[in-house]
């Protein structure tokens, strides 16, 4: 009997050490990513860096025109990936529930947001880039837009169903129409909760570089002209990092730095707005 | 709450007519949205197969079992690229599963509560680090330290060996199927721990603690009831990781070489769909070269979609079971 036991609280043992390990080297591998990116990255950091457009190589430079096409194609994937995302997440919250077609929009976002961006990035190409002859920021915003409307999608709905049903009952109940009952009541119950998804939507396309490389392209030089091939941290990177002159590959770890630590600031922000939320738990 | 509002608040009729178009609009609005969703799926299939229907028309079936690669004789075959992707996302799935798995255990069984919340948070801000962050990480700082620790290791042990010897033989490059293995794994990681810890919780705390009142291990526990009852959810959340690391594209881009050609050896550098398209598409010359590369993003498109709808499936059989 004595050694069933104690062959049992070695396996016990031996199984929990290794989940332990397991645990450990995840968390070993987060830091050391952010350690390597610290220790080359912050040598980038200098008044050039976000002062001087990406530079020939050997000559001084920044990333000023990269750091400045990531943000813009950024928002305006925002400002068009929200309301797209926030209406068809009301949709298959309040109007669809069960139905059919709720499902098959549910089942299709779900397969679009884990979809290989790159294949985005194909599309958007044939669709805009074909069309339009060249390369452009409208191009790049769309393909972040396409990416960004699933996870709002998803995150939406989600919040929306845990807005409990009587805030809803009373708001009729007074003779308010529904619409007015979602936009007035329901939206604003779930506020944090969407503010939370669209943070972390934000957080997902900073840092897509597939679907950009193809639709947006890059510019070595200064272009605040959406109609045109524009400059983004994530291209510059790429390129930077693989090219083999010193001085680009500090700036592809800067630019590495910059978006990292831009992309865990709003996840970590996410968090605690989720945490305020009522419902958000 | 459906259907229109309640009338009997006496509002004049213009009123109410007014109330009953906003409604329709609104839900019409967000109906058109959500099939806009439906569409942009159809759409992307639709436009990939528009563009790749010439070089299938110019290589049949034989596009797809074809080792060609060449841009300059405008012949091109998709058998290196589809091998590369496959081979690196099982590497990654032998290697970041049973971690994953080690991970959702200790989350879920052995962390005091207190650390619970944190080390899960700092699992998913991995899963958040953007993937070509892995990859400059993997060419610049992994790969070096591979070629010349875990490589050559690998070749002088197991080199040797008759068989399996063939997957570690050659000089030691950094770069390659292994390392691009390794990364993905890394990646997919935090993805695969996440849903399997979430699976994990669905457990009912009454089947454990009746377990634990039997007099078993944690281990016995997770093994006999934890398990089995979260089968379905646990494919369901390997998948989804299969999913993400077919179409992974920058990671994989740094790290794989870019070699069109199958060799045996994992230290031998190769290619993936999604690293082709990376590397090529706006170099490509020809029409057929355009195109081949599209019918590649197609069939990386088919495959995905397949892998993820079975996970999706398998995950929201785990909800149904919850719910009722």
């Amino acid at each position: 009997m004595i050694s069933i036991y104690a062959r049992r609280r070695a396996a016990n043992f031996t199984i929990m050490t290794l989940s332990l390990a397991a645990t450990a080297t995840g968390l070993l591998v987060l830091f050391l990513i952010l350690w390597s990116l610290l220790r080359h990255g912050l040598p980038a950091f200098s008044a050039n860096f976000f002062a001087m457009n990406t530079p020939a190589p050997g000559n001084a430079g920044g990333l000023l025109n990269a750091i400045y096409g990531s943000l813009v194609m950024t928002v305006v994937a925002t400002l068009v990936g929200t309301p797209v995302g926030v209406l068809a997440g009301t949709f298959l919250a309040e109007f669809a529930r069960g139905s059919r077609l709720a499902y098959a929009v549910r089942f299709i976002n779900d397969i679009l947001l884990s979809a290989p961006s790159i294949v985005i990035g194909l599309f958007v190409y044939g669709v805009m880039v074909v069309r339009m002859g060249h390369f452009s920021g409208w191009a790049g915003a769309a393909a972040l837009a396409i990416i960004f409307v699933p996870v709002v999608v998803r995150t939406s709905e989600n919040m929306l169903t845990l807005v409990p049903a009587s805030l809803r009952e009373a708001a009729v109940a007074l003779g308010t129409p529904q619409w007015k009952v979602i936009v007035m009541v329901v939206y604003r119950a779930a506020m944090q909760g969407m503010l939370t998804g669209v943070m972390l939507a934000i957080a997902r396309v900073a840092g897509e570089t597939a679907p950009l490389l193809f639709t947006a392209f890059g510019n070595n030089f200064w272009s605040a002209n959406m109609n045109a091939p524009m400059a983004n941290l994530p291209v510059v990177i790429f390129q930077f990092a693989l090219s083999p002159y010193a001085d680009w590959q500090l700036l592809a770890w800067g630019g590495a730095l910059l978006i990292t630590l831009a992309i865990l600031a709003l996840n970590i922000v996410a968090r605690m707005v989720a945490n305020w939320s009522s419902f958000g738990k | 709450m459906h259907g229109p509002p309640a009338t009997a608040v006496g509002l004049a009729p213009h009123v109410l007519r007014r109330q009953r178009l906003g409604d329709t609009v609104f839900r019409g609005l967000t109906q058109a949205f959500a099939i806009g969703v439906l569409v942009l799926l159809g759409g992307v299939l639709v436009a990939l197969a528009m563009g790749a229907m010439p070089a299938f028309r110019k290589f049949g079936l034989h596009f797809l079992v074809s080792e060609a690669w060449n841009p300059v004789r405008d012949n091109f075959g998709a058998l290196p690229a589809i091998y590369g992707t496959v081979l690196t996302a099982l590497l990654a799935m032998l290697i970041a599963v049973p971690v994953a798995f080690g991970i959702a255990i200790f989350l879920t069984e052995l962390c005091p509560p207190m650390l619970r919340r944190p080390i899960g948070v700092m699992i998913e801000l991995l899963a958040a680090i953007p993937s070509i962050i892995f990859g400059v990480w993997g060419l610049l700082v992994v790969a070096p330290v591979l070629q010349t620790t875990l490589q050559p290791f690998l070749i002088d042990t197991l080199g040797d060996i008759p068989i399996i010897g063939a997957l570690f033989q050659g000089p030691p490059y950094g770069l390659g199927m292994l390392t691009a293995g390794l990364i993905l794994a890394v990646m997919v990681l935090p993805f695969i721990a996440a849903v399997t810890r979430d699976v994990f919780m669905t457990v009912p705390a009454m089947l454990r603690e009746s377990a634990y009142g039997m007099g078993a291990t944690t281990a016995e526990v997770v093994r006999s009831i934890v398990i089995p009852h979260s089968r379905v959810g646990i494919v369901g959340g390997v998948m989804l990781g299969l999913g993400r690391a077919l179409g992974e594209t920058m990671a994989v881009t740094f790290v794989i070489g870019n070699a069109h050609h199958i060799s045996a050896s994992l230290m031998a550098p190769g290619t993936t769909i999604s690293a082709t398209l990376a590397n090529e598409f706006t170099e490509a010359v020809s029409d057929t070269y355009t195109s081949s590369l599209i019918a590649l993003g197609l069939i990386l498109f088919v495959i995905t979609f397949i892998v993820l709808a079975i996970a999706n499936f398998m995950l929201w059989r785990l909800s149904a079971k919850d719910g009722a």
